[in-house]
């Protein structure tokens, strides 16, 4: 909402010393921000130094010769009257201008050779297009006006001279005030509002222009009836007649409109809207004679289509609030009228609509038909119900003034409005929330303030409690809790002192967050760089990846309004956007590039459950809690890293080693070690992977993940550097250590002893060293693979593998025999598991 | 040399002369000295300590003269053994320390040599800022919750007292998930973790929610669609809004240094009642001390322990939530947000492993 700060001064009246006089638009806008207003500009229209004057268009002659149209202009720029230029000063000036919006006799706003405008143009005269132009006409935007594109400023004839000071005239000592409105305060998208609020959070005293007596009306304005109450609460019409189609918007009004940012369209168009901003209640302009029969206020019917005065047509839908004559729909109740029936430069009889629509309604109609205006953006946060018939006459009287038009004797009024109902508390709630004590009297004060009518009365053992009743314009004002908030903000949020409550004493992390953590630092500490991809996945990646058609992966959650259209899925997979984010960095030049991540997948169910309809009132049931959260997709943590280049890396100690599936292996074991969890290795088969070299990781028998090198069609797919390594697990499905083992370390000295199998080349070395281990019973304390040979010597399809073994008691020093029995037991185990022989 | 056929008269046996066993010293040290390192040493030893030595044949001349005389050659023998061997002994430590010392220069490497050959790896500074703010709240005895990223509306708006159609609900533009009217949502704020939380937990609650939430803005320097949020829950008897500004108040020292101090702004959220938007003064602040957006907090509206099945006449709550991606970017001063989410190495690098 953008206002003039002497609009709003407007309706401030002194009190004791304070005079609204006094008030600079600093302060005032400081005011606002304290009671709650979000100021997102302060803009000082006092910009322009130097010679700014009104002008008269006297002779406009097209200049045709250039490649743009412009045109050279003769503008009288001095006083008729004005006898102390001497006879050879020209009274009018040549000024080449682009813009077409005005004609000869307009009277235009010239800024003259020295004036400076905002934004620092310094204005001279200069030659241009083959003249001399010694001045400038000047646009709304070129004064700080206002963003308006429509061109040159013109104003209504009559209302300067040419020479007239034009700094005067537009009042340019005036600032212009940019705030954001909270969708809870309905009531302060007008001056009415907003002036009220300046008055309490300056002490002022507010004058409210919507009092006063409404003059009694003799009969209808209008026949008017409402078939959907709910819809519409109220209705009320006042018809004048007779307006002078020929009356021009005055100035003044004219300019608050500019400076509010609604252009000036014609005088029944601009009278509605300025009263919507002063007053806050929006209207709507019918042409009397363009009606067609009774007006009724009704639901929309299923295939009914309007078109609204953007010159859209629409198809509506039954939950929309449309006004029809007998033609049917003329307007889309609250957001936008029909084109049959506007106002047009010819339109004499007027019918003015002020009526209250259903918010949540007009919400969903804006929504729907992506048609937000000045009227559904007041109407979806309420309109005050009784403000109606006041704002009528308010406009009525205007057009009366300004068009010359005879306001009919009758006024249409039906519908029932609900009005806000009392709240009462205690009347020292505010000191309680707020934790402060504020002198007697705040709570009713600021209250009144507001437009609470309140009575103080003694409640539940003498303890004394308000009963407010809220103004029809405060909807918002339903519990307790709403008064508090007027009272502390009225008061203002500084006086609240700082004070540091004792939490209940907490446990710490969870097991969980801690593991977190330490799986994300080791991941780290091992030379990965944590990254946030975006979980917004492109369906085509799926292909990429060379996912079967009936991967579950490919089971997603859709988005109804993808930023990107083509990335409308949510990742049931970290890769996609680890995989991207390694193709952004080796673009940008990084060679060897190693990345982790750790975040929520989500993965539907095969089918998705409906979310139940659970209410607010009170703590769910049980049973809609459970449908709640089965109604969730499983969100699970995974973490996953990707890796290509080298790694170690090349350099002056030599050449670097290319990052292999070992290495994705080598992650998903710190992972695990860093969860405290053993991980089982077995061979894999799953794209994106490899089909040879990817390991399938396992907790206990139970798949927690996969790693290892890329598939080469993947690699080709998704451009990524050759070899490209990755690695995924589901970090929830590892075990919560309940707590770390307590090894007993035996002091003896271990037994070392060598062994060489020659096993078929396809038996994994998990399931050897799973066999040795199984062997050497619990003497067997470590088993290390130091050499794979595989060649002449071992013969063709097998490789020897080469082990360290190291036996060891826990009580006693272990003999040869002992440990040579413990040995040949592993080896034995070994033979019988997987064929192994022991090498000669 | 003296043989056992010689005479026994002791001043004709020359090797045991004085003359002779202190020139065989004399010789000794001259030669010892002249040994340039320890092989050299080695290879000499023998001629004056060996069994061939001077001195050693002299001992064996002892035998052969007079019981009186021999006392006093023995001691003479003897001493000059042991001249001998000092010297030697002296020598040798004189050469092993010079060995030493080239052994260490000739061993010498260049230490400003790089040894990067893993590359370092990083922590995102998202991360980091999280735990230190976690961290933070644990200290005074909160906990850490967490939810679910897809929401159902219930929790990301009803419970959180956004009506059905009140425009509050279109102010936070949310991702929705197909088909249209699922119920459910991309969390638009970590707000639903306190509905969460309200319900799982038992009272009071003191919890502290990061997480990844998300709306629909296009990325551009000061925006991103996918962010991260932390939020602040206590439920409790008797806390006030007094309350909810020392907790602030207690956040931003520790976030922004001892002299931080925060400003609360009357504003709107459905679901606090009353609302304030949060700014945060800080010294180091880019551009010279002074005040900074932060976030937003309040009382928790009374409808939203209603909804929880919390009588909102015996306890009270308070409650707040700030942009980690904003925090970040006005405490370290990151020019544009993109850096924060495009996963460039170069920019999360730098950051380590833990926040500061």
């Amino acid at each position: 909402m953008r206002v003039p700060v002497s609009w709003l001064k407007n309706y401030l009246e002194p009190s004791g010393d304070l005079k609204p006089d006094e008030l600079t638009p600093e302060q005032a806008a400081e005011a606002l921000v304290k009671v709650g207003f979000e100021v997102e500009e302060l803009h000082s229209l006092d910009q322009v130094t130097g010679p700014l004057v009104v002008g008269r268009v006297a002779e406009i002659e097209p200049l045709t010769e250039f490649k743009k149209p412009i045109r050279f202009c003769l503008v009288e720029t001095v006083h008729e009257d004005d006898v102390d230029i001497d006879a050879d000063t020209p009274r009018t000036r040549g000024i080449i201008c682009g813009a077409f919006n005005f004609k000869e006799g307009d009277l235009v706003v010239v800024a003259l050779p020295g004036a400076v405008l905002p934004g620092g143009s310094e204005i001279a005269q200069r030659k241009t297009y083959g003249r001399v132009s010694d001045g400038m006409i000047c646009s709304t935007r070129e004064l700080g006006l206002g963003d308006d594109q429509g061109g040159i400023l013109v104003l209504p004839s009559g209302e300067a001279e040419p020479g007239d000071d034009a700094i005067e005239l537009l009042e340019l000592h005036d600032s212009v005030v940019e705030l954001a409105i909270t969708p809870d305060r309905g009531y302060a998208f007008s001056v009415r509002g907003l002036s009220r609020d300046l008055a309490a959070g300056t002490d002022l005293v507010f004058g409210d222009p919507a009092q006063g007596e409404v003059p009694q009306a003799e009969g209808d304005a209008y026949p008017v009836s409402i078939e959907d109450a709910e819809a519409c609460p109220r209705f009320v019409a006042r018809r004048v007649s007779g307006v002078d189609v020929d009356a021009p918007t005055p100035f003044w009004m004219q300019r608050r409109l500019m400076l509010a940012g609604i252009r000036s369209i014609s005088l029944a168009v601009d009278v509605t809207n300025y009263v919507m901003l002063e007053l806050g209640q929006p209207m709507h302009a019918y042409d009397t004679s363009a009606l067609n029969g009774d007006i009724v206020v009704r639901r929309a019917k299923k295939g009914e289509k309007l078109s609204t005065l953007d010159g859209v047509q629409r198809e509506l839908d039954p939950d929309d609030i449309v006004v029809c004559d007998a033609s049917g729909p003329i307007g889309l109740g609250g957001i936008m009228g029909g084109e049959t029936t506007e106002v047009r430069v010819d339109s004499s009889d007027i019918l003015l609509e002020a009526a209250v629509w259903d918010p949540p309604s007009i919400a969903r109609t804006a929504r729907r038909h992506k048609l937000g205006s000045e009227a559904s953006k007041r109407f979806e946060r309420t309109v005050d119900p009784m403000l109606g018939p006041v704002a009528l006459e308010r406009a009525a009287r205007l057009l009366r003034e300004l068009g010359d038009g005879t306001i009919q004797p009758g006024r249409t009024d039906v519908g029932q409005p609900t009005l806000p109902e009392a709240v009462t508390m205690p009347i020292d709630l505010p000191d309680q929330v707020a934790g402060v004590r504020y002198p007697r009297g705040v709570t009713v004060r600021r209250l009144h303030q507001i437009g609470c009518r309140t009575d103080v009365a003694s409640h539940e053992g003498g303890k004394p409690h308000v009963i407010a009743i809220p103004p029809p314009w405060r909807a918002d004002l339903k519990q307790p809790a709403d008064l508090v908030e007027e009272v502390l903000r009225l008061e203002g949020y500084d006086s609240i002192p700082s004070e540091l409550p004792a939490a209940s004493a907490g446990r710490g992390l969870s097991a969980a967050q801690r593991r977190r953590r330490t799986v994300s630092r080791a991941l780290a500490e091992a030379g990965y760089v944590e990254v946030l991809p975006f979980p917004f996945v492109d369906p085509s990646t799926w292909d990429a990846l060379g996912l079967p058609e009936d991967d579950v992966r490919r089971r997603t959650v859709k988005l109804l309004n993808p930023l990107e259209a083509d990335a409308n899925e949510l990742a049931t997979t970290l890769l996609p956007g680890l995989l991207e984010t390694l193709s952004r960095n080796i673009s940008r030049g990084a060679r060897d590039v190693a990345l982790y991540h750790v975040g929520q997948v989500v993965l539907p169910k095969a089918e998705q459950l409906e979310v139940p309809d659970v209410g607010v009132a009170g703590r769910p049931s049980d049973e809609d809690l459970a449908g709640l959260r089965a109604a969730l997709p499983q969100q699970p943590v995974h973490v996953a890293v990707v890796l290509a280049g080298d790694r170690p890396r090349a350099g002056w100690w030599g050449p670097g080693e290319p990052a292999s599936w070992a290495d994705a292996v080598a992650a998903a074991h710190r992972v695990a070690a860093a969860a405290g969890v053993e991980l089982r290795v077995v061979a894999g088969d799953l794209m994106p992977w490899h089909p040879g070299r990817c390991a399938q990781l396992r907790v206990g028998d139970w798949p927690v993940g996969h790693a290892g090198e890329l598939h080469p069609k993947v690699v080709e797919a998704l451009g990524l550097p050759k070899r490209t390594c990755a690695m995924e697990l589901d970090l929830d499905a590892l075990p919560l250590l309940e707590k770390r083992p307590a090894p007993d370390v035996s002091p003896y000295p271990p037994v070392l002893m060598d062994v060489a199998l020659v096993v078929d080349a396809d038996v994994p070395v998990a399931e050897v060293r799973d066999a040795l281990r199984s062997g050497g019973g619990e003497l067997l304390e470590d088993v290390a693979l130091f050499d794979v040979y595989t060649g002449e010597q071992v013969g063709e399809g097998k490789r020897s593998l080469a082990y360290s073994l190291r036996f060891r008691a826990p009580d006693r020093t272990l003999t040869a025999e002992e440990a040579t029995t413990a040995r040949d037991a592993a080896v034995a185990a070994a033979t019988e598991r997987v064929g192994a022989a022991l090498r000669a | 040399m003296s043989g056992a056929n010689d005479s026994y008269d002791p001043k004709q046996v020359a090797a045991l002369a004085p003359e002779t066993l202190e020139s065989a010293v004399e010789k000794a040290r001259e030669e010892f000295a002249a040994a340039a390192d320890l092989d050299a040493l080695a290879k000499i030893k023998p001629a004056h300590l060996g069994d061939k030595s001077p001195l050693l044949t002299a001992r064996r001349e002892i035998g052969a003269l007079p019981p009186k005389a021999r006392s006093d050659a023995g001691k003479r023998v003897n001493e000059a053994r042991t001249a001998v061997q000092a010297v030697f002994d002296e020598r040798r430590e004189q050469l092993l320390a010079e060995r030493d010392e080239r052994v260490l220069r000739d061993e010498r490497v260049d230490v400003t040599l790089p040894w990067d050959k893993t590359p370092r790896g990083a922590r995102h500074p998202i991360t980091t800022i999280a735990e230190l703010v976690s961290d933070v709240f644990v200290g005074m005895g909160w906990e850490v919750a967490e939810g679910p990223e897809l929401e159902t509306e219930w929790f990301n708006f009803d419970a959180l007292n956004f009506g059905k159609d009140h425009p509050a609900r279109t102010m936070q533009d949310t991702f929705y998930v197909a088909p249209e009217d699922s119920g459910l949502v991309l969390r638009t704020h970590t707000s639903p973790v306190q509905v969460h939380s309200l319900l799982e937990r038992d009272l009071p609650v003191y919890v502290v929610c990061p997480g990844r939430t998300f709306r629909t803005d296009e990325l551009d320097s000061t925006h991103t669609p996918v962010f991260h949020q932390i939020e602040g829950l206590a439920v409790d008897k008797g806390l006030t809004m007094a309350n909810l500004k020392g907790t602030l108040d207690a956040f931003a020292r520790a976030m922004f240094g001892e002299e931080a101090k925060v400003r609360l702004r009357p504003s709107f959220f459905p679901f606090t009642e009353p609302s304030a938007e949060t700014d945060v003064w800080f010294p180091q602040k880019k551009g010279g001390p002074g005040w900074v957006e932060w976030g937003g907090s309040g009382m928790v509206n009374p409808n939203v322990l209603r909804a929880c099945g919390i009588d909102p006449d015996i306890y009270s709550g308070f409650a707040f939530g700030m942009g980690l991606e904003r925090t970040l970017q006005f405490r370290n001063g990151i020019p544009d947000m993109r850096d924060m989410v495009e996963g460039d190495v170069r920019f999360t690098v730098p950051f380590g492993t833990e926040a500061e």
